[in-house]
């Protein structure tokens, strides 16, 4: 892993490779391949499978996570590229009797139907009231903003309506 | 995905010189587009060097008539800068049009024109705004840089490390995009600068151009309707299932209008 100057890290391929990341809060270790992807990571070597892989493509938002803070599609970040940094998966903002006021609006709106899409709904749902923190959120802004997050059961309305009332409460 | 030799570079230097040595390592960015070519197998090269940690590389200054952005610069930095949004808004505007929010948060500026997908929307603001690409090793004018379908100036161990825009007098970017990928189908941007006016074109073409009919129509009296006599030749126009040749000739011509009309 020397000989490249300022190189921090090498791994070559077919070579499992610790990574040390912090998720939900929590300092964790795995060991990946480099192509192993981060929602892979999160989903196999963590067991935090409320993360959902749709389409693969960083096309549905199923996989978003936040990372350092922004939502990001997992599905489309190496495991590699979490090391030293920060990623909260929908496990670390709420528990079961403890909601996230954005899991609590979509509980009390109805927002989901099949519930596939929720937990990148939610966590994009966290990223557009953080993003519009201050303004107020109109509902143009918000289906704006959730273009890269697909829902297969046409439920937006009932979506949209759940972030307007989970960031009115966060 | 194939799998590959990782790594995380932690210079530019150190980025170039394993470049240079290997045989078909490609830059890792944003990976946005790269990761998704590597999965359909598109690309496979056997390295990948991050530049996601070379902190100089990010970030964005306003100076003496002069906006430089970082290469490793996220579309969401540029889109969400007060300094942007009051130097070159229609610069800012087109940076918070790429792909979706998430989309934004990674993807770059340097990987989206060395990429130059004839559909991106950075090159029409680089050719449009008359932007100046600085590499590791020379600086290169932004009509010089995109050559042709995904290909570009930058030579083998190369690597694109701030871009600098002037600021113009006026700019506006008209943008058709594809409902579902959000790339352009047609991306019009307009400036009218100190030395002229410059209209870039993306999405239409196999790599953004400059449209030079509209330009000298447009030096003589800047408003919508100088650009009515004019028309777009659709021969050699990109054509797919989104939109005929014809079609995203028609769009340039409405584009260039809408984006002279937000701003004369």
């Amino acid at each position: 892993m020397t000989g490249f100057g300022d190189f921090l890290g090498e791994f070559g391929d077919n070579m499992t490779v610790r990574v040390t990341t912090t998720v939900n809060g929590k300092l964790v270790s795995g060991d990946v391949e480099p192509n192993t992807l981060l929602v892979e990571f999160v989903r196999e070597n963590l067991g935090l499978t409320g993360t959902h892989v749709g389409c693969d493509t960083s096309q549905c938002g199923a996989c978003t996570v936040h990372f350092d803070g922004k939502p990001v599609k997992a599905c489309t970040i190496l495991a590699l590229q979490a090391e030293g940094h920060q990623v909260l998966t929908i496990e670390g903002i709420g528990q079961p009797g403890n909601l996230h006021p954005m899991q609590a609006a979509f509980q009390e709106n109805h927002g989901l139907q099949c519930g596939f899409c929720t937990p990148g709904m939610i966590m994009a749902g966290i990223g557009i009231a953080e993003r519009n923190k201050g303004a107020s959120l109109s509902e143009e802004t918000i289906r704006a903003e959730l273009e890269g997050n697909i829902c297969r059961c046409t439920g937006y309305h009932n979506i949209v309506k759940s972030i307007a009332a989970g960031a009115r409460d966060m | 995905m194939y799998n590959f030799t990782y790594h995380r570079a932690g210079s530019v230097d150190a980025a170039a010189s394993r470049l240079a040595e290997s045989g078909d390592a490609k830059l890792l960015a944003g990976g946005m587009t790269l990761l998704p070519t590597m999965k359909q197998r598109l690309a496979q090269p056997s390295e990948l060097i991050d530049l996601n940690e070379i902190d100089g590389l990010k970030g964005i200054t306003v100076s003496g008539g002069t906006v430089t952005i970082g290469a490793m610069t996220r579309h969401a930095d540029v889109a969400a800068s007060a300094e942007v949004k009051q130097a070159i808004p229609a610069l800012a505007r087109l940076a918070g049009l790429i792909g979706d929010p998430a989309v934004r948060n990674r993807g770059t500026i340097g990987g989206s024109i060395a990429n130059n997908d004839p559909s991106a929307d950075y090159p029409a603001a680089v050719v449009g705004l008359g932007a100046t690409v600085v590499t590791n090793k020379r600086e290169i004018a932004g009509d010089d840089f995109f050559t042709g379908m995904f290909e570009t100036a930058l030579d083998e161990g190369e690597i694109v490390t701030a871009v600098r825009f002037p600021v113009p007098q006026k700019a506006a970017y008209f943008k058709f995009p594809n409902p579902a990928s959000r790339y352009a189908v047609v991306g019009v941007m307009v400036a009218k600068t100190a030395s002229g006016v410059r209209v870039a074109v993306t999405g239409a073409g196999p790599c953004v151009f400059r449209q030079s009919d509209m330009e000298s129509a447009l030096s003589g009296n800047f408003s919508a309707d100088a650009l009515s006599g004019i028309s777009q030749d659709a021969d050699g126009l990109n054509e797919d299932i989104h939109a005929s040749a014809e079609y995203r000739a028609s769009l340039v011509v409405v584009g260039a209008k809408r984006a002279v009309a937000e701003i004369a």
